[in-house]
C-alpha cells in the first residue's frame, strides 16, 4: 500500500469502524468485537506509519477558500499523537466493555459511535497540513464529544455539557478563528513548516499579543482562565473521561499549541520576540491554581480533572520556553502525561463500578478490597508526579532542564524552577494521598462486600501502568520522535 | 442564450394563470414541479455561461436602452437567480405533502399559482437592468407572498400577513418614491445607464435623497434591522413551504437589490464618504446582536429560526457596508450560504410541525428519539448556521472576519464572533431538548391537536437531507458561490459602476 | 453630508430666492402634505381599514409626485393632436398606469385580509386583536 493511501486509510477507518458499530447495534458483542478490532487496525495503520519516512505521503482533500486547502500529510509530531490516541483507543474499548455494562449506561451503540468519530478527528488532527485543516478537525472533535458528555442526558449533564459546548466552540471562534486569519492575512498561508511562517511577516511588537489570543482561543488545552469546560465534562461516562478528556481532547489541545508555536510561528521568532516570555505566566498561574484547587475537591474524577488541566499547562510551559530541551520534554510530556492519567481515570471508573464511591474521602482502606485497582493508580499517581522508575520522570526531567536553561530575564527563569518544585509538592499532597489512605488507613464501611472491578477493567488498567515503567526503561520511542519533531527534523 | 434568460421569466409568467385555471391540486403540483424544473435547469446553463466573467444583455421586445427595457445578466444575478430556482425546485418537491395538508383542497391551485407568481417575481427582480421593471417585480413577488403567508393555518397568520403587507408596501412606495428622484434627476431608468452617466448629475441634492428613499425602501424588503418587524411573524405563521422558500430567498434577493444599487446604480466612490457605509455596519452589527438575543429567547423553533434570519442578515449587511472586496464576497457568499441552511433547517421545522403538530420547544422534549433524522438534520444543518468549518456558514464568515480585520474595524469583527458565540447557544437549545431532555411529555404531543399523526415523510425527509448535504457540500467544494462572487466583486469595484 | 451643507447655505444666504424656492415647488409642498398626512394615519390609527386608507393616500401621493416630475411648462397632455406642439413627459404618465394597477392590487389584497380578519377575530381595532392574539397560545 502506499503511503497516501495508507494515511487515507488511517483517517477513514475509524469512521467505518463507526458504520459498522452502528450496523451491529442489535448485537453488542459483535459491535464490540468491531470496536476493538478497529481499534487494533488503526493501531497497526500507524505503526506502519511510523516506520515510513516522514512526508512520505499528503493527501488534499478540497479548497473551500481561496488558497487554502483541506489537507493532510504524514509529519512525525502526527505519528506520535497518533500512536498515542490509537493505542490506548484498544485499550479503552476493552475497559468500555466492562464499565459500560457492569453500569448499565443507555445508548451505548451512540456512545462507541461518537467514540470512533471522535478518534477520526484527533487522526484527522494529527495529520492536518494547514492550520485551517486542524481548525476544522479541531471543531469537529467538540461537536462529536458534546453528546458523549451529555450522555447521561439528566440536568447535570446536560448543564455541564452546555458548559463544555460553549466554552470550547465559544473561545475558538472567538479567539482561535480570528487569529488564524490574522495569521493567514499577514503570512498568505496557513501550511505548517520548518520555523514557521510567520518568521518576517510580522512586526516582532505583535507576537506576543497574537500568541496570547491562539492560547486563549486553543482552550483545549485548558489553560486558565478557560479550563471550566473539563471539569464540567467529567459527568460523562469514565471512559469519555479517561481517553478524551485526559488524553485525545486535551492533548488535542496542547498538540495545537505545540504545532503552532513550532510550526507557525517558529521557535526562533518566538525567542526572539521580547514580550513572549511574560505569557509564561500564564501557564505558571494555571500549573498552581490548579493544582490547589485539586487539593479542595472530594469528588474523584474532578480532581483529576484539575490535575489534568495542571499537567496540560506544564506541556504549554514547555512550548513557551522554547528552548531545545524544554521543547522536547513538553513533546515527552503528551505521551507520558496521556499513559498516566488514563491509568487514573480506569482506576476511578473501577471504584466507581466495584464500589460506588466517586468521592476521595469515602476511599479509606478500600484498596484492601481493590488491591489492584489501587496499586494501578499509585503507578499512575507516581508516573505523573515524576519520581524515578516511571515514565514520568522524563518529561519533567526535561521540562526542568528546560527551565534551568532559560534565557530570558532572571526572575523569570527562577520563578520557572519554583513552580515545577512547587507543583512536583503539590501533586504528591492531592494524588499520592489517594492510594495511600486506601492502602493504610482502615476500612471505613466494613460490611460492605466490595469486591475488585470487572476484568476488562482490570487488564485495560494493568496494561497502560505497565507501560508508564516499561517508559522508564525505554523511552526511546518517544523520545527519539520528540527530538526530531523540535530539532531539526520535518514538521 | 439571450432567449434563454427571458425564458426564466416568461415561463412562470404563463404557468402561473395556467395553474390558477386548472382546478386540480395533483396537476397544479406537477406544473410548479414542471416550471421549476426547467427554470433551475434554464438558470443553471445562464449561470455556467456568465460565472467566469461574461454579460448577457437581453432587449426586450428588441426596443434598445436605455429607452426600452434591458435584461442584464452577469455573474452576481445568475447566481441569485440559481439559489431562487433551485431552492423552488427543491421546496416544491418537499412540500407537496405538506402544502395537502395545510391547504384547503379547493385553494390548492391558487395557492401554487401564487407560488409561481413569486417565484417570477424574484427571478425578474434578480435579472431584469431597468430600475422601473424591477419596482414591479418586486411588488408581483411581493403581493404574492402576502397572499401565500395568508394561507396560514392559524388566524394570526392573517395579522402577520396584513403587517407585512402594511411594511412591504411602505417599502415599495419608498423605492418608487426614491425612482422618482433619480428619474428626475438623470432621466433614465435604465441602470447602466444611470450609472454611466451618474458624473453629470451627482452634485444635485435630489441624488442623495434618491438614494435614501431607495435604501429604507429595500431595508424594509429585506427586513434590515431596525426594519424587520415583519418577519418573524410572517414566517412563524406562513404554510411550511412558504416559510422555506421565502425565508431562503426572498430577503437575499432583497439584499442583492441593495448590492446593485450600491455598487452600480449609484457608484461607491459617491457614498463611501458618508455616514452611509458607518450606518450600515451599526445597523448590521446590532441586528445579529439583537437577531440572536431574541431567538435565543424564543421557544418556538420557526419563531427562533426567524430571528436568526434577521441576525443572519445582519451579517449580509455588514459585508456590504465594510465596503472592500473580502467584505462584498462575504456578503454575495453568505447570501448563498444562508440560503441553503435556512431552507435546510425551516424543512426540519417544517417536518416537526408535520408530525408532531408544533414547533413548541416545551413540547419537544426527547423528541429526538422518535424522530432521529430530522433532528439529526437540525444538527447537522445548525451546524452550518454557527459557522463550524468544514460547513458553508464557516466560508463566509471567514471572509466576513477577514474583511472587518483587513479593515481594520475589529468592533466589527468582535461582533461578528460574539454573534456566532449566540448562534451556538440558539442552536444548542434546539438540540438539547430534541435530544437530551427527558421524554417525559412523549404522550402529550402524540396527541397533538386532534388531527391524525402523520405517517413518515420519505420524500421530504430527503428532500431536508439534500439540503443538509449541500451545507457540507458547498462547505468544503466552494467553487460555484466563490467565482461567481469573485466575478462579481471583480465587476463591481472596477468600474464603480457603469459598464 | 456635503449636500446637506450645500442646501444649509442655499437657505440662510439666500432669503429672497428661498421665497421663490418654496412658491415655485408648491406642488411638490401638497405632495409632501398629503404623504405626511396618509403616512401619519398608517402609524397612528388603530383601525385596519383607516391604516389601509392611509397606505392608499401615501401610495397616491408618490403617484401625483410623479405626473408633476413629468410637467412640461405649457405642455399639454401626451396625446399627439394638431394644436399642440409640446407635450408632458409620456414616460412618468406611463409608468403611473404600472403604479396604479400595483396600487389597485394592494388595496383589493389588503380589503380581502381584513375581510377575513374581522371574521376571525370578530375585530379591525390592532389593540383588541392583539390582546386576542396574546391569549392564545404562543406556537
Amino acid at each position: 500500500m502506499s503511503a497516501s493511501a495508507l494515511l487515507l486509510t488511517a483517517l477513514l477507518l475509524p469512521l467505518a469502524g463507526a458504520v459498522l458499530i452502528s450496523l451491529t447495534s442489535s448485537r453488542p458483542n459483535l459491535r464490540e468485537s468491531v470496536s476493538v478490532l478497529t481499534a487494533s487496525l488503526l493501531f497497526a495503520v500507524i505503526i506502519r506509519l511510523y516506520q515510513l519516512p516522514a512526508e512520505a505521503a499528503s493527501l488534499v482533500m478540497a479548497t473551500p477558500v481561496d488558497g487554502l486547502q483541506i489537507a493532510f500529510s504524514l509529519n512525525r509530531f502526527g505519528v506520535m499523537f497518533a500512536l498515542i490516541a490509537s493505542s490506548l483507543w484498544i485499550v479503552t474499548t476493552l475497559y468500555a466493555m466492562g464499565y459500560m455494562r457492569a453500569h448499565n449506561e443507555r445508548n451505548q451503540t451512540r456512545f462507541y459511535v461518537l467514540f470512533a468519530v471522535s478518534i477520526a478527528c484527533v487522526m484527522a488532527i494529527a495529520f492536518a497540513e494547514n492550520l485551517l485543516t486542524l481548525f476544522l478537525f479541531y471543531e469537529v472533535l467538540t461537536v462529536g464529544t458534546y453528546p458523549l458528555v451529555a450522555h447521561a442526558g439528566n440536568a447535570k449533564a446536560r448543564a455541564g455539557a452546555r458548559k463544555y459546548l460553549l466554552i470550547l466552540m465559544g473561545s475558538s471562534i472567538a479567539f482561535f478563528l480570528p487569529a488564524i486569519i490574522i495569521t493567514y492575512i499577514q503570512a498568505g498561508t496557513l501550511s505548517f513548516a520548518q520555523n514557521g511562517i510567520l518568521a518576517g511577516n510580522i512586526e516582532a511588537i505583535f507576537i506576543a499579543p497574537l500568541l496570547l489570543v491562539f492560547l486563549l482561543g486553543i482552550s483545549k488545552a485548558g489553560i486558565m482562565p478557560l479550563h471550566r469546560w473539563l471539569p464540567s465534562a467529567m459527568v460523562a461516562p469514565t471512559p469519555v473521561s479517561a481517553l478524551l478528556h485526559a488524553v485525545a481532547v486535551v492533548k488535542a489541545g496542547v498538540f495545537t499549541v505545540l504545532k503552532v508555536v513550532l510550526f507557525i510561528f517558529g521557535p526562533d521568532v518566538v525567542a526572539q520576540s521580547v514580550n513572549t516570555e511574560y505569557l509564561l505566566l500564564v501557564p505558571m498561574a494555571t500549573i498552581v491554581l490548579a493544582s490547589l484547587v485539586a487539593m479542595t475537591r472530594d469528588n474523584l474524577k474532578e480532581r483529576l480533572a484539575y490535575s489534568t488541566i495542571s499537567q496540560l499547562s506544564y506541556i504549554v510551559l514547555g512550548a513557551l520556553m522554547v528552548n531545545q530541551i524544554a521543547l522536547v520534554g513538553a513533546t515527552l510530556h503528551i505521551a507520558m502525561h496521556a499513559f498516566a492519567k488514563i491509568t487514573l481515570f480506569f482506576a476511578a471508573g473501577a471504584i466507581l463500578v466495584a464500589a460506588h464511591k466517586t468521592k476521595v474521602s469515602e476511599l479509606d482502606g478500600l484498596a484492601r478490597k481493590m488491591p489492584i485497582t489501587f496499586a494501578c493508580f499509585a503507578i499512575g499517581a507516581m508516573s505523573i508526579i515524576g519520581i524515578p522508575f516511571l515514565g514520568g520522570m522524563w518529561s519533567k526531567w526535561y521540562l526542568v532542564s528546560g527551565a534551568s536553561a532559560f534565557t530570558g530575564s532572571s526572575w523569570l527563569g527562577w520563578a520557572l524552577s519554583i513552580t515545577l518544585m512547587l507543583s512536583t509538592l503539590l501533586n504528591i499532597w492531592y494524588l499520592l494521598t489517594i492510594p495511600v489512605s486506601a492502602w493504610f488507613k482502615p476500612l471505613a464501611d466494613k460490611t460492605s462486600e466490595v469486591t475488585e472491578a470487572p476484568w476488562p477493567c482490570l487488564v485495560a488498567m494493568i496494561i497502560p501502568s505497565a507501560a508508564c515503567i516499561y517508559f522508564f526503561f525505554q523511552p526511546d520511542i518517544f523520545l527519539q520522535l520528540a527530538q526530531n519533531i523540535v530539532g531539526g527534523g520535518k514538521p | 442564450m439571450e432567449m434563454l434568460t427571458v425564458l426564466l421569466v416568461v415561463i412562470p409568467l404563463i404557468s402561473a394563470p395556467i395553474t390558477a385555471i386548472i382546478a386540480n391540486r395533483y396537476v397544479a403540483w406537477l406544473i410548479t414541479l414542471v416550471t421549476c424544473l426547467a427554470l433551475a435547469g434554464l438558470s443553471g446553463v445562464v449561470l455556467h455561461h456568465v460565472i467566469s466573467g461574461e454579460v448577457i444583455h437581453y432587449e426586450l421586445g428588441g426596443w434598445k436602452p436605455p429607452w426600452g427595457i434591458e435584461y442584464v445578466i452577469d455573474s452576481l444575478n445568475a447566481l441569485v437567480a440559481v439559489i431562487v430556482a433551485f431552492i423552488a425546485l427543491i421546496t416544491v418537491i418537499y412540500g407537496s405533502k405538506s402544502a395537502e395538508k395545510e391547504i384547503h383542497d379547493s385553494q390548492i391551485h391558487l395557492f401554487y399559482a401564487a407560488f409561481q407568481l413569486v417565484i417570477l417575481g424574484l427571478l425578474g427582480m434578480a435579472l431584469t437592468g431597468d430600475i422601473f421593471n424591477l419596482f414591479v417585480f418586486l411588488e408581483i413577488s411581493s403581493l404574492s407572498s402576502y397572499a401565500l403567508i395568508a394561507m396560514g393555518q392559524k388566524r394570526q397568520a392573517l395579522v402577520a400577513s396584513f403587517n407585512y403587507l402594511m411594511a412591504g408596501t411602505l417599502g415599495a412606495t419608498f423605492f418608487l418614491l426614491g425612482i422618482g428622484f433619480l428619474y428626475a434627476a438623470s432621466g433614465t431608468l435604465n441602470m447602466a445607464d444611470i450609472a454611466l452617466r451618474f458624473d453629470q448629475f451627482s452634485s444635485m441634492t435630489l441624488v442623495i435623497t434618491a438614494l435614501l428613499f431607495i435604501l429604507i425602501g429595500l431595508a424594509l424588503k429585506a427586513a434590515v434591522f431596525p426594519l424587520h418587524s415583519w418577519l418573524p411573524e410572517a414566517y412563524t405563521q406562513a404554510p411550511t413551504m412558504v416559510t422555506v422558500f421565502l425565508a431562503s430567498t426572498s430577503t437575499k434577493v432583497a439584499i442583492y437589490v441593495l448590492i446593485r444599487t450600491l455598487y452600480q446604480v449609484f457608484p461607491n466612490t459617491y457614498w463611501e464618504e458618508m455616514l452611509l457605509p458607518g450606518f450600515l455596519l451599526l445597523s448590521g452589527c446590532l441586528g445579529m446582536l439583537y437577531g440572536s438575543y431574541k431567538a435565543i429567547r424564543q421557544v418556538s423553533i420557526k419563531r427562533l429560526l426567524a430571528y436568526s434570519s434577521v441576525a443572519q442578515l445582519g451579517y449580509m449587511v455588514v459585508g456590504v457596508g465594510l465596503n472592500n472586496e473580502a467584505g462584498l464576497i462575504a456578503a454575495i457568499v453568505h447570501m448563498f450560504n444562508h440560503a441553503i441552511t435556512k431552507a435546510a433547517l425551516f424543512m426540519a421545522a417544517g417536518l416537526v410541525l408535520m408530525r408532531l403538530h408544533t414547533t413548541n420547544l416545551e413540547k419537544l422534549r426527547g423528541a429526538g428519539k422518535t424522530m432521529p433524522w430530522t433532528t439529526g438534520a437540525f444538527a447537522l444543518a445548525g451546524l452550518s448556521l454557527i459557522g463550524v468549518p468544514g460547513t458553508a456558514g464557516f466560508i463566509s464568515k471567514w471572509y466576513l472576519v477577514q474583511a472587518a480585520l483587513e479593515k481594520g474595524n475589529y468592533v466589527v469583527a468582535g461582533t461578528i464572533l460574539i454573534a456566532s458565540i449566540m448562534a451556538i447557544m440558539y442552536v444548542w437549545k434546539i438540540i438539547e431538548t430534541l435530544y437530551f431532555e427527558g421524554p417525559d411529555k412523549l404522550t402529550v404531543h402524540k396527541v397533538g391537536s386532534g388531527k391524525e399523526i402523520v405517517p413518515d415523510l420519505p420524500v421530504a425527509t430527503f428532500c431536508c437531507y439534500v439540503m443538509v448535504a449541500t451545507c457540507f457540500y458547498f462547505g468544503l467544494y466552494t467553487d460555484i458561490p466563490l467565482e461567481a462572487a469573485n466575478t462579481a466583486v471583480e465587476v463591481l469595484f472596477s468600474t464603480g459602476g457603469g459598464q | 453630508m456635503r449636500n446637506v451643507a450645500a442646501v444649509l447655505h442655499f437657505c440662510t444666504d439666500n432669503p429672497p430666492t428661498m421665497m421663490a424656492y418654496l412658491l415655485g415647488h408648491i406642488n411638490y409642498w401638497l405632495i409632501i402634505a398629503v404623504m405626511m398626512v396618509g403616512m401619519f394615519t398608517m402609524m397612528s390609527s388603530p383601525n385596519l381599514m383607516k391604516k389601509l386608507a392611509g397606505l392608499s393616500m401615501f401610495q397616491t401621493a408618490v403617484i401625483l409626485f410623479y405626473v408633476s416630475v413629468g410637467k412640461v411648462d405649457g405642455g399639454t397632455a401626451p396625446i399627439v393632436t394638431e394644436a399642440a406642439t409640446r407635450y408632458a413627459n409620456p414616460l412618468p404618465q406611463v409608468l403611473m398606469l404600472t403604479a396604479i394597477v400595483v396600487g389597485v392590487a394592494t388595496m383589493a389584497l389588503g380589503f380581502a385580509l381584513i375581510i377575513r380578519i374581522r371574521r376571525a377575530y370578530n375585530s379591525m381595532e390592532e389593540d383588541n386583536i392583539h390582546q386576542q392574539m396574546e391569549a392564545e397560545e404562543l406556537d
